[in-house]
């Protein structure tokens, strides 16, 4: 039976069988003659689409937890959310996090996802420890930096192309409390945000929200948000590590895509600036409310309206990312299409075979799904490939192939690797054939 | 000692759901089923998660004669059974292939009769206890689209109320559960309408809390109760014509 699945942002919408598993020998059997693993259906795009999908939701055991040394084995369909539950009153954290819980373990390789840390701890494939991939020869090899490690740097980021990611080992981060030591400080403008980013580096975590739609002196003003994990003396509870798990609230419905326009994002993004009446704010707040802002709104990717959005995030590398930056924000800006959330990021160094981030700058925004956005931002590709950045797969939806064979340097590299692997294309997705990584 | 709950058929989507509710309330279990390596999966998580005392045995509710020697052995004799096993099918291949229609019989009624016997006279002669079947809504009419399962289930409902029956006077509780729509493996290929459809959490959610209330009989959602008492009645004239 065929239904439509579709993934965060609604777009694109696809049709699919779906199969589900809950162990090793089921999966081997029930394959399609080509598919694509799927976990939670949050990436923004066509990288876990196909029309045939293998749901890894129900692939969700917690195989073993070493507590001392905070490692921890599981199947890859377990969530990010259910893991904290797990961990954090026990001491321990995601030593890489992105900005909601509610993805899969699988997923969370599969886009090596990366976090406020990144400029210090990289992202997810650096503290994996061993897993276990069922490639499309149809062998599971346990595989790791050393081990079968051609496997192991093309899957990490890979989009699952290499096959399905099974069992994960990987290491935690010691915390003595579920709380963060936060700090904001507002930027007037574009260079007074990429210094404060340059004097903040030794920051655990850092991330930025920024005004796209701002001209003139306020070209860019920003509030830059810094964490660190909150000492036991710091934290004014007794429950210190307890994890939390309630939403707020759901959006009910999906909004006329009227509600989104310049004219109410400029002032949502007023009072957002405004909020923080002092230049500088410090506070102590539970890890929930730091990492994941949006997680307490449920289905808040109902706002953009039914035909969807996309996000567009691209890094830039470090040397030309403020010409860079100038340049794209100008372009958003006269379109009037910014978006409520625009969140800037600088990273660490990275250069792994097709894993996303590079030491630089990245900007990560919405876009409703209008007519002339793809048009627009085939012109900002172009921009972004220019200066010698690239855009996150995980976030893309639309991207022409020749932008992405251009600005991701290892490529040809990737595609022997997945050839090795997967010599009949068994794992195909949407996403694999736009970009012609596989037939 | 913590209660110990057992299992019955215990890596379907809803056994696994009522093993980490059960674990998280403190219960002990064993989990009894017949693929070991999922069983050892589980064991693994519900220790990890919850910190729970577990064990594993194997079981097959097809294998009637080796039932009473199952429970026999078992190291700790379970407070509360739960029998979650059963088979959907399909119910065009089970009209035409009797041998996937005697499975889906034996699953749903025969083997639950099988092991609920033995079961049912340790926990009379001890005079307690607590025996949970799932049933389903699927037992209370039979319609052309499942009602070879169907008509298992409704062998398991009369035999799970007439158990109650026996047993009220011995101290020993029997609950019914009749979940209606779970978002599990067993109904990954039907298209579920939204509002009909319980996550197993939910499922294991209410049978926790049954089970405490010393319940009867439950529907999960329980607007189930009203599109069932629909259900039944319509008179069968006009029934027979409708395409369910």
């Amino acid at each position: 039976m065929k239904k439509l699945i579709t993934n965060w942002n609604n777009y694109p919408v696809v049709e699919a069988s779906e199969i589900s598993f809950d162990y090793e020998k089921e999966i081997a059997l029930k394959l399609a003659q080509s598919s694509i693993p799927h976990g939670n259906g949050r990436c923004y795009g066509d990288a876990s689409l196909s029309s045939d999908v293998v749901n890894t939701l129900r692939y969700d055991k917690v195989l073993a937890f070493d507590e001392v040394n905070g490692i921890i084995t599981c199947q890859s369909g377990i969530l990010l959310s259910d893991l904290l539950q797990i961990i954090v009153p026990r001491g321990w954290f995601l030593p890489v996090t992105p900005g909601t819980k509610f993805i899969t373990v699988g997923g969370a390789v599969a886009s090596d996802v990366h976090g406020k840390n990144h400029h210090i701890d990289g992202s997810f494939s650096r503290h994996i420890v061993s897993m276990s991939v069922l490639t499309g020869t149809g062998e599971t090899f346990v595989c790791n930096a050393t081990n079968h490690s051609d496997l192991f740097w093309a899957t990490c980021g890979g989009m699952g192309l290499t096959g399905i990611i099974l069992e994960v080992k990987f290491r935690l981060k010691r915390i003595s409390t579920a709380y963060i030591r936060q700090k904001q400080i507002k930027a007037r403008n574009l260079d007074e945000i990429m210094g404060l980013f340059a004097e903040n580096s030794g920051s655990t975590y850092s991330v930025a929200w920024i005004d796209c739609l701002k001209s003139g002196k306020n070209f860019g003003r920003s509030i830059l948000i810094l964490g660190e994990h909150a000492t036991v003396d710091q934290v004014k509870t007794d429950r210190i590590l307890l994890p939390k798990e309630k939403s707020l609230v759901t959006v009910p419905f999906y909004f006329p895509s009227f509600v989104l326009n310049g004219f109410s994002v400029r002032i949502f993004n007023a009072l957002y600036y405004a909020k923080n009446y002092k230049k500088t704010m410090d506070s102590v707040v539970h890890y929930d409310g730091f990492y994941y802002p949006l997680d307490s709104i449920l289905s808040w990717n109902k706002i953009y309206g039914k035909k969807g959005f996309v996000q567009y995030q691209f890094v830039l590398p470090f040397d030309s990312s403020r010409d860079g930056l100038i340049d794209i924000l100008a372009r958003i800006n006269r379109q009037g299409a910014g978006s409520f959330l625009a969140v800037l990021k600088l990273f660490g160094d990275q250069d792994n075979l097709i894993s996303f981030p590079m030491k630089g700058y990245t900007l990560a925004l919405d876009f409703p799904i209008r007519s002339g956005l793809f048009e627009f931002l085939d012109e900002l590709d172009k921009i972004v490939a220019d200066y010698g950045g690239r855009i996150y797969l995980s976030k893309d939806a639309r991207m022409k192939k020749e932008i992405f064979w251009k600005t991701y340097p290892h490529v040809h590299e990737f595609r022997e690797v997945l050839k090795k692997y997967d010599p009949e294309n068994r794992f195909v997705s949407r996403l694999s054939q736009r970009l012609t990584l596989k037939p | 000692m913590e209660e110990n709950v057992l299992i019955l058929g215990a890596t379907s989507d809803m056994a696994v759901a009522l093993a980490r509710q059960l674990a998280a309330e403190g219960y002990s279990i064993t989990l009894a089923g017949r693929s070991t390596e999922r069983l050892s999966a589980m064991e693994g998580d519900l220790r990890v998660r919850h910190k729970a005392m577990v064990t594993s045995v194997y079981f097959d509710a097809l294998d009637f004669n080796s039932h009473p020697g199952f429970y026999n052995s078992l190291a700790e004799k379970p407070d509360i059974v739960i029998c979650v096993f059963g088979l959907l099918g399909d119910q065009n291949e089970a009209q035409n292939n009797w041998s996937l229609c005697f499975d889906i019989i034996n699953s749903n009624y025969t083997g639950a009769v099988s092991i609920l016997n033995v079961i049912a006279n340790d926990f009379e002669r001890r005079r307690k206890g607590t025996i949970v079947g799932i049933s389903s809504v699927a037992g209370e009419r039979g319609r052309q689209s499942n009602y070879i399962y169907g008509s298992a289930k409704a062998g398991f409902t009369a035999y799970l109320s007439g158990m109650r029956n026996r047993l009220f006077k011995h101290g020993v509780h029997v609950l019914t559960v009749k979940p209606g729509f779970v978002k599990t493996k067993m109904i990954e290929n039907i298209a579920t309408p939204g509002i009909l459809t319980a996550s197993p959490k939910t499922v294991a959610r209410k049978i926790s809390k049954a089970i405490l209330k010393k319940k009867n009989t439950i529907y999960v959602l329980s607007i189930w109760e009203l599109v069932m008492l629909i259900i039944k009645m319509i008179p069968e004239g006009l029934f027979k014509r409708l395409k369910l």
